[in-house]
């Protein structure tokens, strides 16, 4: 019977070696590869005939665009309009890999930590470079908290640090154990279906099935759900950097 | 009988997942002392790989797929502006032509009116002419009729002497045999009219 964490395993597909550091083509570039393709053909080939009275694929990916661009608009301003195109990839990526995992068999490169913090790092990185080119130095008066007495501020300075490194691994964890634990309770049911089955001539495998059925409608709402989160999350913190309190 | 059949599938199947659980708790820990996702001998490649797919999908995604939905988009938002544009200059057309329609109307009956009046002062000032010019000869009609009055009044008057004179002498004849004659009955008659007069 196989554990319900082996979904999670990587395997070399391509083994590459550069330098003593495995770079190898594994299950997870693949899915990455099948993701960026999936996604780019969706959203670029359904554009490509600009009609002015759109099909329904074209809709498709407008829907897509304005739902980006609106949060954007709402939560950053247009100051945020030269983040747009990276907001947008990072949802799409996000997204794509989400949903592209449930398909049963499928690898979920959402669900490992080093992928999703890596996605948040690459966020953390843009957002404190726009503060800085924005601001300057004025930048770090943002680890200054307004209206604290003076003598609060040698513990509010280093909390307000410690927060502010912090939101690159909440981002992360968010998604990576969302994605994780959605997965392993999947595949927990799914390994009741056959021995509960066998034990009660086919009919108690009834209820393991209809509890992945359940779950797998809610995966979808979560895979939707962590892409949005992570995307406005995005969003805030470019606003703070943005506009200093 | 059913209920009974039911209570025993049930029990058969709890019975059937306290069986597997162990079983399921031995494989997960034989599948791995750790999570897959804390092998950190997978970590360089799938960073490696997520840098290789995100660049790659941003370059597709700021390249070419964004700027053709914006392109839509925008074409698209143009279009609308520009026909809304193109209807309130409609709308405008309309409403001038309305306007100059109206005035024209207005004018119509301004110029009916005024012809109106015109006429009707000309027909006034033509009735007044006629009627003056009825009255002038209405006037000398009478007066032409009064002359003719005056001139058969006046023989007639002297005719009325001849006829008083006769009838005087023949009066004077019968009723007092006097002959009277012709210049002093001419002159009896005179004497009585003035004193008449």
């Amino acid at each position: 019977m196989a554990s319900p964490i082996e979904q999670f395993e990587i395997h070399t597909i391509i083994p590459i070696h550069i330098g003593g550091v495995d770079l190898s083509y594994t299950n997870s570039a693949f899915w990455m590869t099948i993701s960026v393709a999936v996604a780019s053909v969706f959203l670029a080939l359904g554009a490509r005939r600009r009609a002015l009275v759109p099909g329904r694929w074209q809709v498709m990916t407008e829907m897509a665009y304005e739902f980006i661009a609106n949060m954007v608009r709402v939560n950053v301003g247009d100051a945020g309009r030269r983040l747009f195109p990276y907001i947008f990839t990072l949802f799409m990526f996000i997204l794509f890999g989400n949903l592209l995992g449930l398909i049963p068999g499928a690898f979920t490169y959402t669900s490992h930590i080093i992928v999703t913090l890596g996605l948040a790092l690459t966020v953390f990185v843009a957002v404190t470079i726009v503060g800085i080119v924005k601001h300057g130095l004025h930048f770090f008066s943002f680890f200054v908290p307004s209206g604290v007495p003076a003598l609060m501020m040698p513990l509010m300075i280093p909390i307000e640090i410690i927060s502010y490194l912090s939101r690159p691994v909440s981002l992360s964890i968010r998604l990576f154990a969302n994605m994780m634990a959605g997965h392993t309770m999947m595949k927990v049911f799914a390994g009741f279906v056959v021995p509960l089955g066998a034990a009660t001539f086919g009919i108690g495998g009834l209820a393991p099935i209809a509890m992945d059925v359940a779950l797998t409608g809610f995966e979808l709402l979560v895979a939707f759900l962590q892409a949005y989160v992570f995307t406005v999350l995005t969003c805030l913190y470019l606003n703070d950097a943005l506009h200093l309190h | 009988m059913m209920v009974a059949q039911a209570r025993s599938v049930v029990l058969a199947g709890i019975a059937a997942v306290a069986a597997v659980m162990p079983s399921l708790a031995l494989a997960a820990a034989e599948g791995g002392d750790t999570l897959p996702q804390f092998d950190s001998s997978t970590f360089a490649t799938q960073l490696f790989w997520l840098t290789v797919s995100l660049v790659v999908f941003f370059i597709i995604m700021r390249n070419n797929a964004l700027p053709k939905i914006e392109e839509a988009l925008e074409t698209r938002s143009r279009k609308i502006d520009d026909d809304l544009d193109k209807a309130s200059g409609h709308r405008e057309e309309a409403e001038a032509a309305m306007a100059a329609y109206e005035k024209a109307l207005a004018d119509a009956a301004e110029q009916a009116k005024a012809i109106h009046r015109e006429v009707a002062e000309g027909i006034a000032e033509s009735a007044t002419a006629r009627r003056t010019a009825l009255a002038a000869k209405l006037a000398e009609d009478t007066k032409a009729a009064e002359a003719r009055i005056i001139a058969a009044k006046e023989p007639a008057l002297a005719n009325l002497q001849d006829v008083a004179i006769e009838v005087v002498q023949e009066v004077a004849a019968k009723l007092a045999g006097l002959k009277v004659s012709g210049a002093d009955a001419k002159a009896a008659v005179a004497a009585s009219l003035k004193e008449k007069a």
